[in-house]
């Protein structure tokens, strides 16, 4: 099966299928995505009462399918691990505020976790299958699982697949204090070398159209995708990889490039430190939460990344890449807490 | 990727009973489990009745062996999913690829919104471990890790229509041979957020629902969970207690008509229906009994009748809501309901639809007011619509041994 188009919001630059170039410079710990004029893809009537998670992944929804030329997919499935939080934090707040008095209920409308999808179905007038999972650092996967499988089971022949998460300033206060956020001065771009506790916070929107057959303007095959949860030790990391790629007949030597999903987190981010030195050895390897920063659906930037590279053979500018090779194979290995682990395999059509 | 998915166990903790056997008592016995709230805290306590699990959050620890400072959603999952797993009696699991694909529509929501309180007045206070659990999968994760399971795992939250879609979601896992075993169903419990919301939209009934009567006006909340334990055919072969109930039929389907209101023609209930028959391989006169999702508010209950008349016209198989029973349990309403269409199945009855005083008008059939025992129960067909017009059916089927 392939990506036959992307549509991506995110703190980078990357709305409007142009050439990824400089990376977008932020101070802080929270990286805010870049928001595009809503106008050429949403009726602005709607804008007004969407949130801005729904904003972006309407929007992002909206950029894919256009580039897939298909005005209604066969199933439409969005991850979210926090879902809409703005509408919640809304709701929520003023519930307690008055005592549950003086409520409208558009914020609760609005704050289930199938919104995005609900609302994309019915833009676009679609009865077809429509799902949302919530499942913390597997939300994108299960998503992507669940539309690898329509299409395997012919139940579908195209799916909108999608992951939306955002940070709002009550999430983004809560997280600070869980203490998994860096605190004192930070910059995305450095945020490899700080070697300290916390990581930066980060957001995004990001759609792909899977389809099951071949087309000229597809960007990547997609190969594989395996989760595990709770390894026990980096051992056992090692040999999901492994056994991943023997599955799919792949030794490491064909895997041209790695995404690994390091986030500058000293505990987290030494399980990739030590697969360097094993299964990941002499590798090319290419981190990208400096661009995105860290949520629970980060890998879903990480596999817009993988098809924009393989899609023009290379990797974006903005990565200052030396190598001049073709990229044909590559692998995504990302964790989300040292809880959710998830490999993905993808090839040049 | 045709072999059936066979049911291994059920298990489920609702507002009338803590166990399946309990909650067969009360369908059997007519006992609904609406009430005054004694549980939840709420402004709207002496208003609106809920049908509240009768079990206090520490009760329900000792009950799982979970903290009692858990999320109530979590407390009622474990109870449920445990049942499940005992009553499937699967002796070599340790050995299976084993999954567990819960829903919920709140997640951890009960403890935040105590977290909330304090938050609100200071954003410094406020107590952590009240907001740790706050996401939907933290749930799952809580309940997985009681029970051993870890070889997949993920969460659906699609409101009202949740669990069904984690039941056909861990069919398709087996089918698919990506496990051998799934625990599949939801769990959600009573909570302010959702109470409110479902306030202001005004569709919640003062007195004890009436779904499907003429004078329906609205809905009661409930909580609960419920499980079923599938097995592909590999592994039932190997039970004691041959399985004879297979998931035979599903279907998600988007009615794609308003956020929270179902079309007037319940085009998504009529999609989600045929296509769980399509899937079945069976014809609408093969269904003998409808577990309507049925939850007593205008609007559902007219699109979800358009829909059943559209598509089983002229020959109408019994039907009830037992949400007259549980009230709406919202994320764990299709696990609860799939494990109730299993017993009809199991025991040759078909459980009234309490309270159905005056039929609707516009509908040309009727639901069943009175239990029936002994009858003839191979095909149950399950319903379950939300918000976000997520439409979706499931087909249980009594197969020979």
């Amino acid at each position: 099966m392939y990506i036959r188009a992307t549509g991506n919001i995110s703190p980078q630059k990357t709305f409007g299928h142009q050439p990824l170039v400089d990376a977008v410079a932020y101070t802080g710990n929270r990286l805010a995505c870049i928001e595009p004029d809503y106008k050429e893809f949403i009726d602005p009537k709607l804008i007004r009462r969407m949130s801005r998670i729904i904003r972006m992944g309407v929007a992002a929804a909206m950029e894919c399918l256009q580039e897939a030329d298909i005005k209604v997919p066969d199933a439409i499935v969005t991850g979210t691990a926090y879902g809409c939080l703005e509408d919640t934090n809304s709701f929520l707040s003023k519930m307690v505020e008055f005592n549950e008095e003086l409520l409208t209920p558009t914020a609760f409308i609005q704050s289930t976790h199938n919104t995005i999808g609900a609302q994309i179905g019915l833009m676009l007038q679609c009865n077809n299958y429509n799902n949302a999972f919530v499942h913390r650092g597997f939300s994108f996967e299960s998503a992507l699982l669940d539309g690898i499988l329509l299409l395997k089971e012919n139940d579908a022949s195209n799916v909108l697949v999608g992951a939306i998460d955002e940070i709002t300033n009550t999430s983004h206060t809560i997280i600070n204090r869980l203490g998994l956020y860096k605190q004192g001065e930070v910059s995305n771009l450095d945020v490899y070398k700080t070697k300290t506790k916390g990581t930066i916070a980060g957001e995004g929107a990001a759609f792909f159209l899977l389809a099951a057959e071949p087309s000229a303007t597809n960007y990547a095959k997609l190969d594989g995708l395996h989760t595990f949860y709770k390894p026990d030790n980096i051992a056992e990391v090692e040999k999901q990889i492994v056994s991943f790629l023997n599955r799919h007949s792949v030794s490491m030597n064909d895997i041209d490039l790695i995404f690994t999903g390091k986030n500058g987190d000293a505990v987290s981010d030494k399980i990739y430190d030590d697969l360097a030195e094993t299964v990941f050895e002499n590798k090319e390897t290419v981190n990208y939460k400096h661009l995105c920063g860290e949520y629970p659906t980060a890998a879903s930037f990480a596999m817009w990344l993988a098809a924009i590279s393989i899609k023009t053979g290379q990797l974006p500018a903005i990565f200052d890449s030396a190598s001049n090779k073709k990229i044909n194979k590559v692998l995504i290995y990302n964790h989300y807490l040292s809880i959710h682990h998830s490999l993905t395999l993808l090839s040049a059509c | 990727m045709n072999a059936p998915v066979f049911v291994a166990g059920t298990g489920i903790i609702s507002a009338i009973g803590n166990s399946v056997a309990e909650c067969l008592a009360a369908l059997e016995n007519e006992r609904a489990g609406m009430g005054q709230m004694q549980n939840l805290k709420s402004a709207h306590s002496q208003r609106l009745p809920v049908a509240e699990v009768k079990l206090n959050n520490e009760e329900l620890a000792q009950l799982t062996g979970l903290p009692k400072i858990k999320s109530r959603t979590a407390l009622l999952s474990l109870v449920a999913a445990k049942e499940a797993l005992a009553n499937a009696g699967i002796e070599n699991i340790k050995d299976l690829r084993t999954g567990f694909i819960s829903a919920t529509s709140v997640g951890g929501m009960d403890k935040t919104e105590n977290f909330f309180t304090e938050f609100l007045k200071d954003n410094s206070k406020g107590k952590l471990r009240d907001v740790v659990d706050h996401e939907c999968g933290s749930v799952t994760e809580l309940v997985a890790d009681a029970l051993g399971i870890k070889d997949y795992i993920t969460t659906i939250s699609t409101a009202c229509s949740s669990s069904a879609n984690a039941i056909f979601l861990g069919a398709r896992l087996i089918k698919n041979d990506i496990v051998d075993v799934v625990v599949a169903g939801g769990t959600d419990s009573l909570t302010r957020f959702t109470l409110n919301g479902f306030n202001t939209l005004m569709i919640v009934d003062e007195q004890f629902c009436q779904p499907f009567d003429e004078n329906r006006r609205g809905l009661n909340l409930g909580e609960g969970a419920g499980y079923v334990v599938l097995v592909s055919e590999k592994t039932a072969a190997t039970l004691k207690n041959k399985p004879n109930i297979v998931l035979s039929g599903y279907c998600n389907a988007n009615d794609a008509y308003h956020q929270t209101a179902s079309s007037p023609d319940g085009i998504g209930s009529y999609l989600a229906m045929s296509g769980a028959l399509k899937k079945a391989g069976l014809q609408p006169s093969d269904i003998d009994y409808i577990n309507l999702h049925g939850t007593g508010t205008q609007n559902n209950d007219i699109a979800e009748g358009t829909a059943i008349k559209r598509l089983f016209e002229p020959h109408y198989p019994k039907m009830s809501s037992t949400k007259t029973y549980t009230g709406h349990t919202l994320g764990a309403c299709g696990g609860i309901e799939a494990a109730f269409s299993i017993l009809a199945l199991q025991h040759g009855e078909i459980f009234p639809n309490l309270r159905l005083q005056t039929p609707m008008v516009e509908l040309p059939f009727v639901p069943e007011r009175k239990l029936e025992k002994n009858v003839e129960v191979k095909h149950v067909l399950s319903n379950s619509f939300g918000f976000g017009g997520n439409c979706s059916s499931l087909i249980f089927s009594k197969v020979e041994n």
